[in-house]
């Protein structure tokens, strides 16, 4: 059993994101060993990028910051082969397909299984382009992680027999950040999956509460956050770590509740 | 597979790599197009628009005096300056907007660099009835202060983007952002031959019109196909317009003119071609502006039509194989080329079109007096004059 099955077996999963190098490496560095430690299940880190067209203003700042921190692609494969010596907790790489391609796919996905990266999502590499990167995950043993959305309808039951590691259920049009509401029936989504995978699937976009991630943790496997922690990190800085871990206690305790 | 046989790709460049969400949105469009592109009431009405409503067909000029000047290739100018809204842009824009109407969507969002597609969108919007709201850098609302109220007069709204370098791709990035929120009756339309695919495909049939005309304008005028054509190149409609009808007379030269700003040594610029590698942005494989992790560069250029990192999948395919020719004009010889087409010939070129006035003015010596070179003026240049006046070190208000 890999690491992204243990993650989900036999219990709900919280997935926590933080965009590498936010506001610099060394806080990341310290700071996704103490965010599995206060429960994190699974742990996505962001590799920065110029243009993130799928993320909303909170994500594209901290990008914004990490690039100015000076982060690259190799100075994070370095940070994340320090911190496998210490978690044993899944991580994953979310990305561009820009930076994976020109960093030379293949190249890529050494570098990720060498540095124990689990899985890489790539949220503008849609079903129909996967060949542009699937064979290079699968020689690595990299899962590519693939993502549904309100509007995938029918494309749903294709995607889904083909995802692995998990599957990623975009909760609401738009791109990333906190929702008051979330209108999408997320439920419907998920049987949709589970009539053809057993793949576990985890919602994301817009969870910021704990009501939220316990009521669509009540109808999947797990409940992703990712701009609401980023928000923490931009307002505290170097400091985030303590208010980043009693955040996620809160969350963690909301999703096993579900 | 074979690299021909794959949907929406130019050999290895193009593709449609978009988020998830915006899949089903733009397969809508595809197969829409797919559709429409057959019909034949659809494309009467399209050629009914572009002929009583723009001004279609565009005159071919002889530029005499010009040609005389240089002394070389006889210079002819297409004027797609002389388009209702002043440039190319009304051609892609009066197609897009026809389609999505029949698409039965109500409203329609378009980025905009210098303000040129944002108009046209703008206008085509006004006429068919559609919501329309435009998304400008706000760099560019700020130096294109003339634009944004021209829009608003035409009933759209204008939103400064205020993420990364505030241009033209960040732009490109904000509409699609938007349309991932709003699909069901919102239209995309695409300002260039970029984006994912049907985009490329679909802006360089509703401009290939161009090429079409020149092809049979100076086989009226002089009985047989031009040397060489010449047009400007940000994302690459005008120029993949101009060029297309004549990609397999392998007799004409194809050449596009990208914005070398400072020079191409200068980080301030934006060739691509010259100074880009292969990368995927915006949808598409394509070449980019980048640095060595795929961080999208800032580009610049004089001009804001042309201030873009990237360029159509189909140009870098023809870049690729040799057909095409790409070269960098600076911010000078833009400048220089405005400013002699004016004197020259009484036209004012949008400085966009001038990067190519600037190579034709290079190379026309270069040709034997039977030669023929035609010059895409995509643009008219009443939306620069404030901004080249500053260039040259002279105070107007615009």
């Amino acid at each position: 059993m890999n690491r992204i099955e243990k993650a989900f077996e036999n219990k709900k999963a919280f997935i926590a994101f933080v965009t590498g190098g936010d506001p610099d490496l060394e806080t990341t560095e310290a700071l996704i060993p103490q965010m599995a430690q206060a429960g994190a299940d699974i742990i996505e880190i962001g590799i920065p990028f110029s243009d993130p067209i799928a993320e909303g203003v909170v994500i594209q700042q901290a990008d914004e910051r990490a690039l100015r921190a000076q982060t690259t692609t190799d100075k994070l494969f370095d940070m994340v082969k320090r911190v496998r010596g210490k978690v044993d907790v899944p991580l994953v790489f979310m990305t561009y397909i820009n930076p994976i391609y020109t960093y030379g796919t293949e190249k890529f996905m050494e570098k990720c299984a060498e540095c124990g990266i689990d899985g890489v999502i790539v949220p503008d590499v849609p079903f129909e382009e996967r060949q542009e990167i699937q064979d290079a995950c699968d020689a690595q043993k990299v899962a590519l992680i693939s993502m549904i959305a309100p509007t995938s309808k029918e494309r749903i039951r294709l995607i889904a027999k083909n995802a692995e590691g998990f599957l990623y259920c975009v909760s609401s049009l738009g791109v990333t950040g906190v929702r008051s509401n979330i209108t999408t029936n997320v439920s419907e989504m998920v049987s949709q999956v589970k009539a053809v995978s057993d793949i576990p699937c985890a919602v994301g976009f817009g969870i910021s509460t704990p009501k939220q991630a316990r009521e669509m943790a009540a109808v999947s496997d797990g409940a992703i956050v990712g701009s609401a922690i980023v928000k923490i990190i931009a307002q505290y800085g170097k400091n985030c770590i303590s208010p980043v871990c009693d955040y996620i206690r809160e969350m963690k305790a909301a999703v096993l509740a579900a | 597979m074979e690299m021909e046989e794959r949907k929406g790709r130019y050999g290895e460049y193009g593709g449609q790599y978009i988020p998830e969400t915006l899949v089903p949105a733009v397969q809508e469009v595809e197969r829409a197009y797919e559709h429409y592109k057959n019909d034949t009431a659809f494309q009467k009405e399209l050629q009914d628009l572009l002929e009583k409503y723009a001004g279609r067909p565009s005159l071919l000029y002889y530029a005499e005096k010009m040609t005389k000047d240089l002394g070389g290739a006889k210079i002819y100018l297409k004027r797609e300056d002389l388009n209702h809204t002043g440039s190319h842009k009304i051609n892609n824009v009066l197609g897009q907007v026809l389609l999505a109407k029949k698409m039965g969507k109500k409203r329609v969002i378009a980025e905009t660099g210098a303000g040129q597609h944002g108009v046209a969108t703008a206008t085509a919007a006004a006429l068919m009835g559609m919501e329309c709201e435009i998304f400008m850098g706000k760099e560019d609302t700020d130096r294109q202060a003339l634009n944004c109220y021209r829009m608003e007069l035409l009933g759209a709204k204008v939103h400064p983007v205020t993420s990364g370098t505030m241009t033209l791709k960040d732009a490109v990035n904000e509409t699609m952002r938007e349309w991932a929120t709003r699909m069901d009756d919102t239209f995309y339309v695409l300002g260039s031959v970029m984006g994912p695919h049907p985009f490329p495909m679909m802006v360089r049939d509703f401009q290939k019109i161009i090429g079409a005309e020149i092809k049979q304008q100076l086989l009226a005028a002089e009985g047989k196909l031009p040397d060489a054509v010449i047009a400007c190149v940000g994302g690459g409609s005008n120029a993949m317009g101009a060029f297309y009808e004549f990609i397999p007379d392998k007799g004409v030269r194809l050449i596009g003119c990208e914005a070398a700003g400072l020079g191409v040594d200068n980080p301030k610029n934006a060739a691509t071609v010259t100074n880009g590698s292969v990368g995927i942005f915006h949808g598409m494989k394509s070449i980019f502006c980048q640095d060595e992790y795929g961080q999208i560069a800032p580009v610049y250029s004089i001009s804001a039509g042309l201030d873009y990192p990237g360029i159509g999948p189909e140009h870098a395919n023809l870049n690729e194989t040799g057909r095409a020719e790409y070269v960098p004009v600076t911010d000078d010889e833009a400048v220089d080329a405005f400013a002699y087409l004016s004197r020259t010939e009484g036209i004012i070129p949008a400085i966009e079109s001038a990067h190519a006035v600037a190579h034709a003015m290079k190379i026309a010596h270069t040709f034997d007096k039977n030669q023929i070179i035609v010059v895409n003026i995509s643009g008219r240049g009443d939306k620069d004059v404030a901004a080249i006046a500053r260039y040259r070190g002279v105070e107007i208000f615009d």
